[in-house]
């Protein structure tokens, strides 16, 4: 282990964003016993300050960087190499950031209808980021582990809020069974890495299992097929990959709207990040071995989702499933990037799978901020039905969820078309031609069900012709996402190079 | 420093921990059983402290002997005991988890006999004060920031418990 051997400033400057989170997610708790009902709102509003102060965290964090860069100094590595914030965690920081403050957004008045209007909702949603940035910079296979149980423990609860709805509590209870197995699957694979090279630093790992293959003319032994196969599952299971999947459906059902855009956006990404880590930085020697497993995964996820999402009646249940068809879709990044020789070749796959991260953000969370709104006192608005004839009681809202729904199809001005457009190219870059076409494919497939919302918002007579009212936090969260849908989509340029910067 | 009577302790302390362990499922009062489990967990402490590992055996004590027996004594209390005295002691698989049982323990012997060659056949002995200054150099270095991060995991347990389960928040 090298390093300092005190911890320094460097140490916690580099957690800054973990610190800050922390303090205002306590704060709320404290602050929530001592306001009146009327005054929730305040909560939402903590939160949101905490989230802007993070970002700040991390500005400094990347001003501090870019000055001993200068002077010729390195300052990516934390706490004895546990915690490192590179370009990678801090372009995934900026990202979970986002999701939160927009999911806070959405929640304010979605809460006030349930009547679980409490403060502990937005100390959670802040917890669980700081897992999720546990999960992106965390260097050690422990601190990654502790990490997102924060964040899944988190989310179980939100998951739950509704404590009178049972449909909330059932998903709960699913949601969590489900998550602690395959917690429990993924430290199973964990730990036979950790036997196998004697360290729980992702580095010294990718050392260890290079010397193995290295030992054995790059075959893989037994025991590290199994560790590999245990760690794979846990992953997959994490981004509800096919046939991993069958808790996201119910999970997304069951949640509050606004958690649900949380959970598809935030916590995947933060999933996405984990399996980037693991696989990238701590199993590249293997990656050979996880190639044909996670075409075999992508192919799966592709065809079962869109399949399965063909027939949805339920918005919420209809977009988990587009949200898994997703996953598929960026697994292929992943396929491309393992295809090929990393440091001669483009690594366009993986700079695909950040940029498709990136735009799904945006627009999974608009088209839930839509969804969302449809709550009103006496409707539970997550039916096919209740969004019919949207362009008659909230125009506006139609037409952007319209947008949302055409980018996530990847049509091509919108950003969701840039997302699948490097994810193909790096596949047919790297000889990948059949999988290219088939998710292309597929990509048609999607096309059909978000038509059915959209025909269902503009060709259908509305069930009640009253207009929608729209709270002035969702107005700002459906304009920042349609803001960015477009923006991204228009000019693609400075997006592309951000990503490009995240992984030097 | 020469160990004196180890063959001696280490089956006296192996017989307690296997007389109090079948006592704790063969009671019919669960008071009786925890009791019996708290000796088990303490005889099991004391084989730590044979292996050198006086960490361990004061985490076993303070934590599990300590800390969750009264826990466990508290449900206890608070449940029926009189109903729960009428209730089987046993339920229907008791045959699946004999059979269960012994293969996991023939699973060991196999070990024992067969992978010898596995284990080291001895080890030099640790300096017993060293072994918790490891276990510490550990936690407050490499692990520093996961070990906070967990402080967390538990807080948010505890919020999430009083959200899931109290009546008026």
């Amino acid at each position: 282990m090298v390093g300092a051997q005190y911890f320094t400033g460097i140490d916690y400057l580099l957690s800054l964003p973990v610190i800050l989170l922390t303090l205002f997610a306590l704060g709320i708790l404290l602050i929530d016993l001592m306001i009146p009902t009327e005054w929730k709102w305040m909560n939402a509003a903590t939160a949101l300050i905490g989230v802007l102060f993070a970002a700040a965290g991390v500005l400094k964090v990347q001003l501090v960087q870019r000055e001993l860069a200068e002077h010729g100094q390195r300052a990516e590595y934390a706490f004895m190499h546990s915690l490192r914030m590179d370009h990678f965690a801090i372009y995934f920081t900026y990202l979970f950031l986002a999701g939160a403050a927009l999911a806070i957004l959405i929640s304010v008045r979605y809460l006030e209808i349930e009547r679980e209007h409490h403060g502990e909702f937005y100390a959670l949603i802040l917890f669980s980021v700081t897992g999720m940035i546990a999960m992106a910079a965390g260097f050690d296979i422990v601190l990654i582990f502790i990490g997102l149980e924060l964040m899944a423990i988190s989310t179980y609860v939100l998951v739950g809020f509704l404590r009178s709805d049972r449909r909330s509590n059932e998903a709960a209870l699913k949601y969590l069974l489900l998550g602690a197995f395959s917690s429990g699957i993924f430290a199973y694979g964990l730990s036979l890495f950790y036997g196998l090279t004697g360290s729980t630093n992702l580095g010294d790992i990718a050392d260890g299992v290079g010397r193995e293959m290295a030992a054995h003319h790059e075959h893989a032994t037994p025991v590290m097929i199994i560790a590999l196969l245990t760690t794979a599952t846990g992953l997959f299971f994490k981004i509800a990959a096919v046939p991993f999947h069958q808790w996201a459906p119910d999970a997304y059902e069951g949640a509050p709207t606004s958690v649900t855009g949380f959970m598809s956006v935030a916590v995947k990404a933060a999933a996405w990040a984990m399996l980037l880590r693991v696989f990238v930085w701590g199993l590249y020697p293997l990656r050979n071995v996880y190639l044909p497993l996670v075409v075999f995964v992508s192919v799966l996820t592709m065809t079962g989702a869109n399949l399965a999402a063909l027939t949805q009646n339920n918005l919420k249940r209809l977009l988990a499933y587009s949200s898994i068809a997703h996953v598929g879709y960026m697994l292929l990044g992943l396929v491309a990037f393992a295809s090929v020789e990393y440091p001669a070749a483009v690594t366009d796959g993986f700079r695909g799978i950040l940029l498709y991260l990136l735009v799904y953000t945006f627009m999974n969370l608009g088209a839930f901020a839509v969804i969302t709104s449809l709550r009103q006192r006496d409707v539970i608005g997550d039916d096919i039905d209740d969004i019919a004839g949207l362009y008659s009681r909230a125009p506006t809202e139609a037409v952007l969820m319209l947008i949302f729904l055409l980018s996530l199809a990847g049509i091509p001005p919108l950003a969701g078309f840039y997302g699948k457009y490097f994810i193909f190219l790096s596949l047919v870059e790297s000889g990948h031609y059949v999988l290219a076409s088939l998710a292309v494919v597929y990509a048609v497939f999607g096309l059909y069900y978000y038509m059915r919302i959209a025909n269902a918002m503009f060709m259908r007579e509305a069930l009640d012709p009253s207009r929608l009212p729209v709270s002035a936090a969702m107005k700002v969260a459906l304009g920042v996402s349609a803001f960015a849908t477009l923006f991204i989509g228009l000019f693609p340029n400075s997006f592309i190079q951000l990503v490009t910067w995240s992984l030097s | 420093m020469a160990p004196v009577a180890t063959p001696f302790f280490f089956y006296l302390l192996s017989l307690l921990t296997l007389g109090s362990a079948f006592l704790v499922i063969t009671r019919r009062n669960p008071v009786h059983s925890a009791l019996a489990l708290i000796l088990g967990l303490l005889a099991q402490a004391g084989l730590y402290l044979m292996l050198y590992a006086p960490f361990v055996a004061g985490v076993q004590i303070i934590l599990y002997a300590g800390g969750i027996m009264v826990l466990f004594l508290f449900v206890i209390m608070l449940v029926n005991l009189e109903r729960a005295q009428r209730e089987e002691q046993f339920n229907k698989q008791w045959l699946v988890g004999i059979l269960a049982a012994c293969a996991l323990g023939a699973l060991f012997v196999f070990v024992f006999w067969k992978g010898s060659g596995l284990f080291p056949t001895s080890l030099e002995p640790m300096a017993e004060a060293s072994n918790t200054q490891q276990v510490a150099e550990l936690l407050y270095g490499p692990y520093m920031f996961a070990f906070e991060i967990a402080s967390l995991l538990l807080l948010v347990a505890m919020i999430g418990a009083v959200v899931m389960a109290k009546k008026r928040i």
